[in-house]
């Protein structure tokens, strides 16, 4: 039996007296791709930051790749992770923000080849040229020294994306990518993430956008209020939902 | 029969040539400022007071030219302090541990709570009588080396420890208002990266916070400059206290001040020319273009005369790149 990429077991997070994951269990496959929707505040993003430790969880276990997010156990108790090893397991995990999150003063490709040459100390020649490929694979490869405030939001979506992949990452995932573009950026976003889907990559994706989960998903699974209401095949979910909320969310996005 | 208001007239094809708005007022506030800088030029010039050979004689005197070498050195060393301290101080303010962050606040409240110029004394007269010899080691254990703190800490060494060690504090602030500025989305990315909490701080928040720390930093190396003049009260032989040694010989009271002042204003406008450089390295990617500097305006004036200076395109970003239309 193969393990799971991410299994979430009961996973709680209070922020104060606000709870905002009241249990959540599921299970990503390799090579899978998870879309997960929901009214805002639902606890979609902060499950979705809790999987590469943004965000401490309070209750519950979240793995990754058979290892446990944040923490180490050692006998019964739970031990935190110092800095580094944080690091180090964030480092094979991907994360594209809805609002980019580019780094302002350096240019597309100084923003791709920073992690590979800081974390992972590859040499300048190899980080560029694996930076070129991966700009060009996002359709990028002429604003190489353009600054993140000369890129449109669908360009510089894309190559924050690229900057992700740079870190060559078993997993990705991707908070509301297209949220904050014009919609008519938003295909050239999704264009990538499909070609990324397709080469098996394992991807968590919390989107607004249904007919990409439609198409892409392996599986759909829709959060309010901090639980799971429904999950299972997309093409289902979307078109003969079971629960009366499910329903109610899809009536006004679809 | 009187046509609609939208078929009345077409727009000339052609670039509207208004006439411009007049500005009566600034004409006459022009005058008045033109005037009085004239009569305070001319006043300058024809008093016989002002001794303005004798300011040229001592302009590069050896000890003056000397003076300004000390103040420049003072400046440095004691903003040098000031910065590396100050950062330090930031870091530590921001830290979790109530300890380290409390032992941070401590420090500006002491450093900011009393004017320097007490502090250079104390420097200066006060450690040597409470501390004859400085012993470093262990804390309450072994101690490895004694210093003569006499011998140490000499008026210059004195100088630079208290501006420097007040500067941290006012730095340690700058520095804090940068790092706090940047986007927390920045850390969030570096972060999910893989980078360390050292490796974001250094590689991305400081080089953005940059932007915001160094308008205030220009303003106190500026400030630091004159603040050196304090060095007077500890023997200093910088350029003030140079100035003074020999007015106090021969008298010549205001000219000793107008050369001290002029060689003042003329390194704080080094000063200004540097921050101004070193604002435009850190502005990179936060706007579309920077503007051209004042010399790259001048080299462009003079040889590309009759083009639009700007679709030269001498600065890094096309000018044109988003345009879909443009060839």
């Amino acid at each position: 039996m193969t393990e799971p990429m991410v299994k979430a077991e009961g996973v709680h997070k209070r922020f104060g007296r606000l709870e905002v994951l009241r249990g959540i269990s599921l299970e990503v496959g390799r090579g899978e791709v998870m879309c997960i929707i929901g009214p805002s505040g639902s606890g979609k993003s902060t499950f979705l930051r809790a999987i590469n430790h943004l965000e401490k969880i309070n209750r519950g276990r979240l793995w990754v790749d058979g290892s446990l997010v944040g923490y180490v156990q050692r006998g019964e108790k739970l031990h935190e992770l110092r800095d580094a090893e944080v690091a180090k397991r964030r480092a094979e995990i991907g994360m594209v923000f809805q609002r980019f999150n580019l780094f302002p003063h350096k240019t597309a490709l100084e923003n791709v080849i920073e992690a590979p040459r800081l974390v992972r100390g590859v040499s300048k020649s190899q980080a560029v040229a694996d930076a070129t490929a991966l700009l060009d694979r996002v359709g990028l490869s002429d604003k190489l020294a353009s600054y993140p405030s000369q890129l449109s939001g669908g360009q510089q979506q894309r190559v924050a994306i690229a900057r992700a992949l740079a870190m060559k990452p078993k997993l990705m995932l991707f908070d509301e990518p297209t949220s904050a573009l014009d919609p008519e950026l938003v295909g050239d976003v999704l264009d990538v993430m499909r070609d990324l889907a397709r080469d098996g990559m394992t991807m968590v994706v919390v989107t607004h956008e249904m007919g990409f989960a439609r198409e892409v998903a392996d599986k759909l699974v829709f959060m309010d209020g901090g639980v799971i209401v429904e999950a299972g095949d997309p093409r289902e979910v979307l078109a003969s939902p079971q629960h009366e909320r499910t329903r109610l969310f899809l009536s006004k996005v679809l | 029969m009187a046509t609609g208001p939208l078929s009345a007239r077409q727009p000339a094809a052609e670039d509207i040539k208004a006439v411009p708005v007049r500005h009566p007022g600034r004409w006459v506030a022009a005058a008045l400022v033109a005037l009085i800088a004239v009569s305070i030029v001319h006043s300058m010039a024809t008093n016989k007071n002002f001794g303005w050979s004798d300011v040229g004689h001592y302009l590069f005197d050896a000890r003056i030219t000397g003076g300004v070498v000390t103040t420049i050195e003072l400046t440095l060393a004691a903003q040098a302090i000031g910065v590396v301290l100050g950062v330090l101080l930031a870091v530590m303010r921001l830290s979790p541990n109530p300890l380290v962050s409390g032992g941070s606040w401590l420090y500006v409240w002491f450093f900011r709570g009393t004017p320097v110029i007490v502090q250079l004394t104390f420097w200066y007269v006060g450690i040597s009588a409470l501390y004859p010899t400085i012993n470093l080691g262990i804390p309450f254990g072994p101690q490895f080396i004694h210093i003569n703190a006499n011998a140490a800490i000499s008026g210059f060494t004195a100088i630079v420890l208290a501006l420097g060690l007040n500067e941290a504090a006012y730095m340690s602030e700058i520095v804090r208002a940068g790092i706090i500025s940047v986007d927390e989305g920045q850390t969030e990315a570096a972060h999910s990266l893989g980078m360390t909490r050292l490796q974001t701080m250094r590689r991305i928040v400081l080089p953005q916070a940059m932007r915001v720390i160094i308008p205030p930093t220009g303003n106190e190396t500026i400030s630091m400059l004159k603040t050196t003049s304090l060095a007077i009260v500890a023997a200093g032989t910088e350029l003030f206290a140079e100035s003074q040694n020999i007015s106090n010989a021969n008298f010549e009271i205001i000219q000793l001040l107008i050369v001290a002042s002029l060689w003042y204003l003329a390194l704080t406008s080094v000063l200004y020319v540097g921050q101004y450089y070193l604002e435009r390295y850190y502005a990179r990617g936060s706007s579309r273009e920077l503007p051209p500097t004042p010399w790259q305006k001048i080299r462009r004036g003079v040889f590309s005369f009759g083009h639009d200076p700007v679709a030269l395109g001498e600065l890094g970003a096309p000018r044109h790149e988003s345009n879909p239309f443009m060839p």
